[in-house]
């Protein structure tokens, strides 16, 4: 029989791998309960899923391409352009706002019951996942429509897709536990959201940006992993060597390092929330 | 400390709950305990409400400052050692705020001590509250999975159990029903029965025998049993005396945060009716009471020490002005047995009773023929202001009901010995 150890923490201490792998089906089932309650009417699930990038697409391109003026690259129509831009957005934006809150909104679960508390904020990466399948799917009947075919690099959208989850998760982990501690978290995270959608070319191509200003795009992260998506999806041109090396190295050293800091903040949760 | 939040010390590097320390070994335990506690000790850090950062800008500008104050310490657990062997039924006895909870929280791993060493023979399943992790949305099916995945099972014990969970529920015909549409009953049921399919090796219960209907509280206690006859063990804390003696085969005996005795069931509650007497003097002190300390009762008594059943007993009361309080407030009051069970409640609410805390105060409180048993009563009594207890004087005072039954007709005991009141009732023909 196993003997379980229980000793004060130290002052430093890294994630319990074998921990985690332990619970790794409460991890499943909290995915699947958000999955299930944000599909259980299926039909308004689906729809608002796919409406709502849609309709952001569409107001995109009525202030970018037909007000501003603005051109997709590649003769690719706008409102696909930017679908595809805001696909990769939402699958950030979404993972880092539903985990943030996630800790206080389970905070009967958190200080009642013993499990590896990362899971929480993570599983919230489930219901964005499906999201973000759904609108893919959606995605790949705009392409039919409009008769563009993808470049043989659609084959790595898989990775990129891992590391917009690594990137926003190792941020996600990070603003959950500080909103447990600090209640203004929770009015920060959304403005600086919607600033990063703004300063990211979602909405347009970083080749309409200025060149004096074109540095500031080219170190956010979001950038190397957009353009590699319409590099996939609209056969867009392939982003600079180092740009696709930095977009697997960045994301994975955020998500390792959110969770380092998870979990430090971790101790207290119980006693705090 | 209702004013205060209570917190790990981080400044203290053996402290902080998840993050302890977790090393599993595969080995035999040597001695065959299933529990070893030795010298465990908890604090927490006591945060006022005026010292907490609640904003991140707040904590940030006060860090720039420079402004740090040394937060006062509460030391829920001092230096606690003990063992338990395998198929043992532990009760935990004290009273609020001994540390029972706070222990039953390290051994299930939720917080972690500051200093100490546990070492558990096994997996722990723990029914800190029933129900926990239930979502309202889902299906009496999916919570069953999704409590019993939390709870630690793996998704084909709970496969393979599921039948004997739905069962021992009785809720067969809702399954597939959001557990939003429950009834009370219902949704305890369902959640004690996942819990109890656990087949962790040690098995934590806090307090949930206080739910449900006899039938299913002596389903319940008819489980635990079978548990500990399996080789298992329970810890068990419960403020219902007659659950640890029916139950335990020993207890243990905690007293502001400090163990005082591991022995007999007997013996523990001996011991646990006996501090009752002696802090009852401290208590005396307003300022030893828990309790806000805005408003404080200065004085307390009964018109007479010993009643029979059927007499009104009053209780007289004084309280101290507060003029800076500027709420009303109210009385609270709990008759309470020589089991400590309170059965009885007077919230002075009920019958809007309410006080002005500018001037000192006299009061009595009435009550009209609670036909109590022979006994000793003790009455606790709190003052709220504010939605905050400002004062928590428990066994503020005491009285006798002298052993005569209210009936006119006297009988062989078994006629009046079972019930905790008697109860003014009639029979006829109809």
């Amino acid at each position: 029989m196993r003997t379980v150890v229980i000793t004060p923490p130290r002052r430093f201490s890294l994630p319990k791998v074998s921990e985690l792998w332990e619970a790794r089906e409460v991890l499943y089932r909290f995915g699947a309960r958000d999955v299930t309650l944000r599909y259980r009417q299926t039909l308004l699930g689906v729809v608002w899923v796919i409406l709502q990038p849609l309709l952001t697409a569409v107001v995109f391109t009525l202030v970018f391409n037909k007000v501003a003026g603005l051109k997709a690259p590649g003769g690719v129509p706008y409102a696909i352009f930017s679908f595809v831009g805001l696909l990769a957005w939402n699958l950030f934006s979404g993972i880092i706002n539903r985990s943030q809150g996630s800790l206080v909104s389970n905070r009967d679960l958190v200080s009642k019951v013993f499990f590896p508390r990362m899971l929480v904020p993570l599983a919230t990466v489930y219901s964005c996942v499906v999201d973000f399948v759904v609108s893919t799917a959606f995605l790949v009947i705009l392409m039919i429509v409009y008769g563009i075919s993808p470049s043989a690099a659609v084959v790595l959208v898989p990775v990129w897709t891992l590391m917009v989850v690594l990137l926003a998760s190792g941020v996600g982990l990070v603003t959950s536990a500080l909103t447990v501690r600090y209640r203004d978290v929770s009015y920060f995270v959304p403005f600086l959201l919607q600033f990063l959608l703004y300063a990211s070319p979602i909405a347009y191509a970083v080749t309409a940006v200025p060149a004096k200003y074109r540095w500031v795009y080219e170190i956010n992260p979001l950038t190397w992993i957009l353009q590699e998506f319409r590099w996939g999806f609209l056969a867009q041109p392939m982003p600079p060597a180092w740009q696709i090396v930095l977009s697997v190295v960045v994301p994975v050293a955020v998500f390792l390092g959110g969770a380092v800091i998870f979990e430090q903040m971790e101790r207290g949760f119980a006693d705090v929330i | 400390m209702p004013d205060a939040i209570l917190r790990s010390d981080p400044g203290t590097p053996a402290n902080g709950p998840a993050a302890a320390r977790l090393t599993t070994i595969v080995a035999e335990m040597p001695d065959g305990s299933s529990i070893t506690v030795s010298q465990v000790s908890k604090t927490y850090r006591i945060l006022r409400q005026e010292d907490k950062d609640n904003y991140a800008a707040e904590a940030l500008i006060k860090r720039l400052k420079g402004r740090k104050k040394r937060p006062e310490t509460f030391e829920a657990l001092h230096d606690v050692s003990f063992t338990v062997g395998w198929g043992e039924v532990v009760g935990i006895i004290g009273r609020n705020g001994a540390g029972k909870s706070t222990l039953l929280k390290i051994i299930n791993r939720i917080t972690a001590p500051t200093t100490g060493r546990i070492e558990l023979g096994g997996r722990v399943g723990s029914l800190l509250e029933v129900g926990t992790g239930f979502h309202p949305e889902l299906t009496g099916r999916e919570n069953v999975f999704l409590n019993g995945t939390l709870l630690g099972m793996r998704r084909k014990e709970i496969a393979e159990r599921f039948d004997a969970i739905v069962e021992f529920a009785g809720t067969a015909k809702f399954l597939d029903t959001q557990v939003k549409r429950y009834s009370t009953g219902m949704y305890v049921r369902l959640a004690f029965a996942v819990a109890a399919h656990l087949d962790s090796e040690i098995l934590v219960v806090d307090e949930v025998l206080a739910v449900g209907d006899s039938d299913f509280q002596a389903k319940c206690l008819g489980k635990m049993r079978e548990v500990a006859r399996d080789g298992r063990t329970v810890l068990v804390v419960s403020h219902q005396l007659q659950t640890v003696s029916d139950l335990c085969t020993s207890a243990l005996y905690l007293d502001a945060g400090r163990l005082v005795l591991h022995g007999t069931v007997e013996e523990a509650l001996e011991e646990y009716k006996r501090s009752f007497a002696r802090s009852a003097s401290a208590r005396q002190v307003p300022r030893h009471r828990p309790g806000t300390g805005e408003l404080r009762f200065t004085g307390v008594g009964t018109a007479s020490d010993i009643t029979r059943p059927g007499e009104d007993v009053c209780v007289e009361f004084a309280v101290g002005a507060n003029p800076g309080l500027g709420k009303r407030y109210y009385v609270s009051a709990f008759v309470v047995n020589e089991d400590g069970m309170v059965i009885a409640q007077c919230d002075s609410r009920v019958v809007d009773f309410w006080l002005d805390p500018s001037t000192d105060v006299q009061g009595r409180l009435l009550m009209r023929t609670p036909w109590l048993k022979s006994g000793t009563y003790a009455v606790d009594l709190f003052l709220y202001a504010g939605g905050r207890a400002t004062d928590i004087w428990e066994q503020a005072c005491h009285f006798q009901v002298l052993p005569v039954t209210p009936y006119a007709h006297a009988t062989t005991p078994d006629g009046t010995d079972h019930g905790v009141v008697y109860p003014d009732f009639d029979y006829a023909e109809t």
